[in-house]
C-alpha cells in the first residue's frame, strides 16, 4: 500500500491549503546564513519553540553541531514588546558564551508585535551590555512573507550592513556572495576562483563550520567562517558576484547602492554553463585568463556528457526546492538533452516564470511547473499520477513518492535528513556538475540494470 | 570517569560559577543530587527559560501537534500558521504508524494554511475555514484538528468557531487547539491543550460496545520507532484487549470508544496524566503508572495489570508469557553485560523518558551519573504527593482546566472502594507516580531543564560513557568524544519497548559504547612525544 495513499491524480484547485510545502520559514536560512560568520552566535528573537526548530532542521540536515540563543518570549512578552528579553538575552550570550558576533534575526511572533531590532540593539548599546569590540548584526525574517531562501537573503544582507566599510583604498579583491547552498558548494565557489588565480572575499562561508572534523574536543565558534574583517574589507573590492537570484540579488545591490562596488548576480553555478557564467565573471572583473587547468576541467564534464548522453537523453525529471537550486537544475537537465517535466517551488518570484520559459522552450514536452503559493510537493506527485518521470530531484521528502511511484531519488537541497555527502561534496563548478552527472547516471544505469530482462542485461554500458 | 572526584555540591558550583547572578540563582533551584530512599528535595521545575541561554526546549505548538495529536493516523492534522511550523513538525518525530490494507494515514502528510502577510493583516479565519474544506475535498478525513501557531493568536482568529462552523457544515469531527507556541513555558503546556481537546471531542462519543475480556486503553505511548507495536504485541500475547493508544498509531474510532476500557494504564506521565485524571472523573476508570521500557519494568508492569482484574487464568497466562519472553532477554543481557557492566550514563530527555530508561540501563550494570527532564512538572521528579503543594503561576494559569464531572449515563465505577483499598494493600497504587529522584543515586545530579553550558561542563567533570539526549544536542556531545543516543526519536532505532525493544535497547547500547569510532579521533602523529621518537631511532 502506498505511503502517500490519498493522493490521486484529480488535481483539485486550491486557494487555501498546503499540502507537503516546497518550502520552510525564514529564520533557518538566517541562522544558517549567520553561522558562515566566525565567531557569530546567532538568536532567534521570539518564543522558543522556533529557535528549536530551526536548530534541529539545521542539525538533521548537516549533522553537526547548532546553537542559537532564543529570547523566550512568554505570553507577557507577546502582549509587551520583547525588548526587555532581547536585552537580557545580549547580555547574558556575551556572558557566558563570548562570542564576537550576535546575529539576531525575528520570528513571525516578534515580527506580528513589531519589535524594531535596530532601536532595541541600539539600547543594548547604550546600556553596555556589549563588550567592546563586539558586535551585534539583525535581519528582520517575517515567514509569513517569503521562504527559507527569502531568510538567508536577508541576514546576509544583515551581515552586510553590520560590518562593510569603505576605507577609499581599493583593495583589488572581488567579493562572491554565495546563495543558499552547501558548506562543500562555497569551497568549491572559491577554489575555483583561486584556480583563476583570484582573491575572492567570499560571505557567508560555511565550509569548515558545518562539515568539521571529529576531534574530542567541541568548539561553539571554529576556526573557519568568514571573518567580520574579511566582510568589512567588502567595500573596498573591484566588484561583486552574487551566486543565487533570490539568495544574494539583496545583499549585491547594497554594496553598489551603499559603497559603489558594482555587482553581478547570476544563478547558482550547477551544471555546465552556469559554472561558464560564474568563471566568465570572476575573468572579465579580475581582468585574467582562464588558466588551462579551469578548461581541463570543464573538458573533463563535456567528455562524460557526450559518452553517456544516449542515456540522459529523453529522460524526463521532476524537480522541487529552491528556486536559485532548481533553475539551475533544470539549465543542466537541459543542456544534458534530459526535459525538467515538473517542477515546483515553494518560493515567489516572477523571475521562475520568465526563466523557466525560456529554459523549456524548445524541450519536446509540455513542461508543467508552478512557484509560490500550493506550489508543493503535494502538486508535484499529483502531476507524476498522471503521467510518470524517471527521476526525481530534490530533497529528503520526497522519498514517498520515490517509493510510492517507483522513481530513482537524487536528493539534493534542504533539507536532507538520510543520506550524507552534501556537506563534503559540492555540486557546484566543474566538479560539481561531475558529481551531479555520476548521480544521475548511477541512478539511471542501476535502474536499468535491475530492471532488464535477462537478454538485455549487459556488462558495459 | 572522572580523575578528580567530586560531589553533587561542588559539581554544582562549577556549574553555575561564570553565569551572570540572576541566571545562577535561579539555575542553582534546578540542581539537587539524587534521594535514594531518602528524603526528597523541592527542585525547581516548569519554569520560563532564560532568554539568551541555550535551552533544548521546544514549544507549546510541538508539544500539542508534535507530541500528542501529531501520530494519530486518521486525523487530518491543519497547522494554522505561516509554514515554517508545520513543516518543521512534518514526520520528525519517528512516529510509525501501520494503517492496514484499507486504513487512513495521513502522518506522511503536512497541512498547513501558509499564511502570508495578507492573513496576518487582514485576519486569517477566511483561509482556515476554506483549507478545513479542501482538505475535506480532497482527502476525505473522518475528522480534522486545527493547531494556532504565534502569530495566530496575535491577531486573535478564533479558530474555534472556524472549526464549530465547518464541523456543522461538514459532518464530521473539527476541532481546533489555541497552541500558540508563546503560551506556557514548554512543549508540557501543549500535551495539556491537545488531552483537552481530545477529552471534550472525541473520547467517549461512540457508546457501541466493544467486545473483548480485560480491556485496557495505553496512556502516553506514541509509537517512536513501533515501541507501541511491540507493547501491542505482548498485551495480546497476554489476553488483554487494547482498545486505545494515545496516540501512536491511533485513530478516532478508537478515542470515541475508549470510555469502554475497564483500565487506564499510563506511560508517559508528564503528557496523558491529564487524561487519565479525567477519565477516571468522568468514566469511572482507574488508572495505573505502568512502565515498559526495560525488561523488569515490562514484566513488573503486566503482573499489575493482571493483579488489576483479579484473574487467575489472566494471571497465570502473564506469568507464563514472561517466562517465555524472558528467556531470550537473559540469553542476550548475559552475552552483553560483561562489556557494559559498570560503565556510566547520563539522561537528559523528554518529561518521562530520562526516569523510564534508566531501567534498561540498570539491566546492562550500567551506572546513572545524572539525569533530568527537559520540561517535566515537579511531580515528575518528586512524585504526585507533591501536586497540591505546587503553586500555579501566571503561565499555567493560562492553559485552560476543564471542568469534569461524572457523565450522568457513562459513568460506572470499575470497582469499588473496598476493591480499590484491597488492591492497593497488595502494592497496586492507583494514581500513583513517585517520580524520578526517590529512587536516583545520593551521588548522582538531578538537573531540570538543563541548558547547553551545563551540559558541557557536566561531561568535562564527570565524563559519562554514553549521553542521552536529543538531536540539538547529539553532535555537540559527540564532538566531546561521548556517543550521544537521541531518546526523543531514539536515531534510526528502536523500538525499544517491551522484551524485544530491551534486547535491541542492549545492542544498540553495546555497540554505542564499544565502537572504535572514538579511538579514531587522533592521528598517530598527534600523541607524538618524545620517546616514540626515540623508538623510531631504535627501530
Ligand atoms: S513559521 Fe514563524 S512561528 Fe513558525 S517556526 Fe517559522 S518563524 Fe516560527
Ligand atoms: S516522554 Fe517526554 S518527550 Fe516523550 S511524550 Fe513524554 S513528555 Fe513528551
Amino acid at each position: 500500500m502506498a505511503l502517500l495513499r490519498h493522493t490521486t491524480g484529480e488535481i483539485k484547485e486550491r486557494k487555501a491549503l498546503t499540502v507537503n510545502p516546497a518550502k520552510t520559514c525564514q529564520p533557518v536560512g538566517a541562522m544558517y546564513a549567520a553561522l558562515g560568520v566566525k565567531g557569530c552566535f546567532p538568536h532567534s528573537h521570539g518564543s522558543q519553540g522556533c529557535c528549536a526548530y530551526h536548530r534541529s532542521a539545521l542539525t538533521r540536515h548537516y549533522k553537526e553541531p547548532v546553537v542559537a540563543g532564543t529570547s523566550s518570549f512568554t505570553e507577557g512578552s507577546s502582549v509587551f514588546g520583547g525588548q526587555s528579553n532581547l536585552i537580557a538575552a545580549i547580555d547574558n550570550i556575551f556572558t557566558l558564551y563570548d562570542p564576537d558576533v550576535i546575529a539576531i534575526h525575528t520570528t513571525c511572533l516578534s515580527e506580528t508585535i513589531g519589535d524594531d531590532l535596530l532601536q532595541i540593539s541600539q539600547k543594548a548599546k547604550d546600556d553596555g551590555k556589549v563588550p567592546a569590540g563586539k558586535h551585534i548584526v539583525y535581519a528582520s525574517t517575517p515567514s509569513y512573507v517569503g521562504t527559507h531562501v527569502t531568510g538567508y537573503a536577508n541576514m546576509v544582507k544583515g551581515i552586510l550592513k553590520g560590518f562593510v566599510k569603505k576605507t577609499g583604498r581599493p583593495n583589488g579583491k572581488i567579493n562572491v556572495i554565495p546563495g543558499f547552498c552547501e558548506p562543500s558548494d562555497m569551497a568549491e565557489m572559491r577554489r575555483l576562483a583561486t584556480m583563476l588565480g583570484i582573491d575572492v572575499i567570499l560571505a557567508p562561508d560555511t565550509n569548515g563550520v558545518l562539515n568539521g572534523p571529529l576531534t574530542g574536543h567541541y568548539e561553539m565558534y571554529p576556526k573557519a567562517g568568514a571573518t567580520p574583517e574579511d566582510i568589512a574589507a567588502m567595500g573596498d573590492a573591484k566588484g561583486t558576484i552574487g551566486l543565487g537570484r533570490w539568495a544574494t540579488t539583496d545583499a549585491v545591490n547594497y554594496l553598489d547602492a551603499e559603497f559603489k562596488v558594482p555587482g553581478t548576480v547570476l544563478g547558482l553555478p550547477i551544471g555546465l554553463h552556469a559554472t561558464d557564467r560564474y568563471v566568465d565573471a570572476l575573468r572579465r572583473l579580475a581582468g585574467v585568463a582562464v588558466p588551462e587547468a579551469v578548461n581541463f576541467e570543464r573538458g573533463q564534464v563535456v567528455d562524460v556528457i557526450s559518452d553517456y548522453s544516449q542515456y540522459l537523453y529523453g529522460k524526463k525529471v521532476a524537480i522541487a526546492g529552491d528556486p536559485d537550486q532548481v533553475l539551475a537544475l533544470v539549465e543542466f537537465c537541459v543542456t544534458l538533452g534530459m526535459i525538467p517535466a515538473y517542477t515546483v517551488s515553494g518560493t515567489a518570484g516572477k523571475y521562475f516564470e520568465e526563466r523557466m520559459n525560456e529554459l523549456v522552450k524548445d524541450v519536446p514536452y509540455d513542461c508543467k511547473f508552478k512557484n509560490g503559493e500550493h506550489a508543493d510537493m503535494y502538486l508535484l506527485h499529483q502531476w507524476i499520477k498522471n503521467d510518470p518521470v524517471d527521476l526525481l530531484i530534490g530533497n529528503t521528502y520526497l522519498k514517498y513518492i520515490a517509493r510510492d511511484e517507483d522513481i530513482p531519488l537524487i536528493r539534493h537541497g534542504f533539507p536532507i535528513l538520510d543520506r550524507v555527502g552534501h556537506q563534503y561534496f559540492p555540486s557546484v563548478g566543474y566538479s560539481g556538475a561531475m558529481r551531479l552527472l555520476e548521480k544521475f547516471l548511477e541512478a539511471l544505469l542501476g535502474r536499468q540494470d535491475r530492471d532488464a530482462p535477462e537478454t538485455r542485461f549487459e556488462l558495459q554500458m | 570517569m572522572s580523575t578528580k572526584p567530586m560531589n553533587t555540591e561542588e559539581i554544582k558550583k562549577e556549574l553555575i560559577a561564570r553565569m551572570p547572578t540572576k541566571v545562577a540563582r535561579k539555575r542553582a533551584k534546578a540542581m539537587t543530587p539524587g534521594a535514594q530512599g531518602g528524603e526528597i528535595p523541592e527542585i525547581q521545575a516548569n519554569v520560563r527559560t532564560i532568554p539568551g541561554i541555550i535551552t533544548q526546549r521546544g514549544c507549546t505548538y510541538a508539544g500539542c501537534k508534535g507530541v500528542v495529536l501529531g501520530p494519530s493516523r486518521d486525523i487530518v492534522n491543519l497547522t494554522h500558521g505561516p509554514i515554517g511550523c508545520g513543516f518543521y513538525s512534518w514526520l520528525t518525530r519517528r512516529n510509525q504508524t501501520d494503517a492496514g490494507p484499507d486504513g487512513d494515514n495521513f502522518i506522511p502528510y503536512s497541512f498547513s494554511t501558509d499564511m502570508t502577510e495578507h492573513d496576518i493583516v487582514f485576519g486569517g479565519m477566511k483561509k482556515l475555514a476554506a483549507a478545513i474544506q479542501e482538505a475535506y475535498d480532497n482527502f476525505h478525513p473522518k475528522a480534522i484538528s486545527v493547531f494556532s501557531t504565534c502569530p495566530v493568536g496575535l491577531i486573535g482568529d478564533d479558530i474555534h468557531a472556524v472549526a464549530r462552523q465547518m464541523q456543522e457544515k461538514l459532518g464530521i469531527t473539527v476541532f481546533a487547539n489555541s497552541c500558540e507556541g508563546y503560551k506556557g513555558v514548554s512543549q508540557s503546556a501543549g500535551h495539556h491543550i491537545a488531552n483537552n481537546q481530545i477529552m471534550k471531542h472525541v473520547i467517549g462519543t461512540n457508546d457501541t460496545p466493544v467486545t473483548g475480556k480485560f480491556k485496557v486503553n495505553m496512556l502516553g505511548e506514541y509509537n517512536i520507532g513501533g515501541d507501541a507495536f511491540e507493547i501491542e504485541r505482548i498485551l495480546e500475547k497476554c489476553g488483554f484487549t487494547l482498545i486505545a493508544t494515545f496516540s501512536g498509531n491511533s485513530t478516532v474510532e478508537d478515542f470515541r470508544v475508549a470510555h469502554h476500557a475497564d483500565l487506564n494504564t499510563v506511560m508517559c506521565h508528564r503528557s496523558l496524566n491529564y487524561v487519565a485524571e479525567m477519565m477516571e472523573t468522568k468514566f469511572g476508570i482507574p488508572w495505573i503508572k505502568v512502565n515498559f521500557i526495560g525488561a523488569e519494568a515490562s514484566a513488573k508492569s503486566l503482573r499489575r495489570m493482571a493483579a488489576y482484574f483479579e484473574d487467575q487464568e489472566l494471571m497465570d497466562r502473564v506469568e507464563q508469557v514472561i517466562a517465555e519472553e524472558m528467556l531470550e532477554v537473559r540469553k542476550v543481557v548475559d552475552e552483553i553485560r560483561p562489556r557494559t557492566e559498570g560503565k556510566s550514563a547520563m539522561l537528559f530527555v523528554g518529561g518521562s523518558r530520562a526516569h523510564h530508561y534508566q531501567e534498561l540501563f540498570g539491566e546492562l550494570g550500567m551506572k546513572i551519573l545524572g539525569a533530568g527532564y527537559e520540561f517535566a512538572h515537579r511531580d515528575d521528579y518528586e512524585g504526585r504527593h507533591v501536586l497540591p503543594t505546587i503553586k500555579v503561576d501566571a503561565d499555567s494559569r493560562n492553559i485552560e482546566e476543564l471542568d469534569i464531572e461524572p457523565d450522568p449515563e457513562r459513568y460506572k465505577p470499575r470497582k469499588t472502594p473496598e476493591q480499590l483499598e484491597a488492591l492497593n494493600a497488595k502494592g497496586l497504587d492507583f494514581k500513583g507516580y513517585e517520580g524520578m529522584m526517590g529512587a536516583m543515586a545520593k551521588d548522582s545530579m538531578v538537573i531540570d531543564d538543563i541548558n547547553h553550558y551545563e551540559t558541557e561542563k557536566l561531561i568535562e567533570i564527570l565524563k559519562p560513557d554514553i549521553f542521552c539526549a536529543g538531536i540539538k544536542e547529539k553532535y555537540i556531545i559527540q564532538k566531546m568524544g561521548v556517543p550521544l543516543k537521541q531518546l526523543h526519536n531514539y536515531d534510526m532505532g528502536g523500538p525499544y519497548a517491551g522484551f524485544n525493544g530491551a534486547i535491541n535497547w542492549y545492542h544498540d547500547i553495546d555497540r554505542m559504547v564499544n565502537t572504535k569510532v572514538w579511538q579514531l579521533m587522533k592521528a598517530p602523529w598527534q600523541s607524538t612525544g618524545p620517546e616514540l621518537e626515540a623508538s623510531y631511532v631504535a627501530q
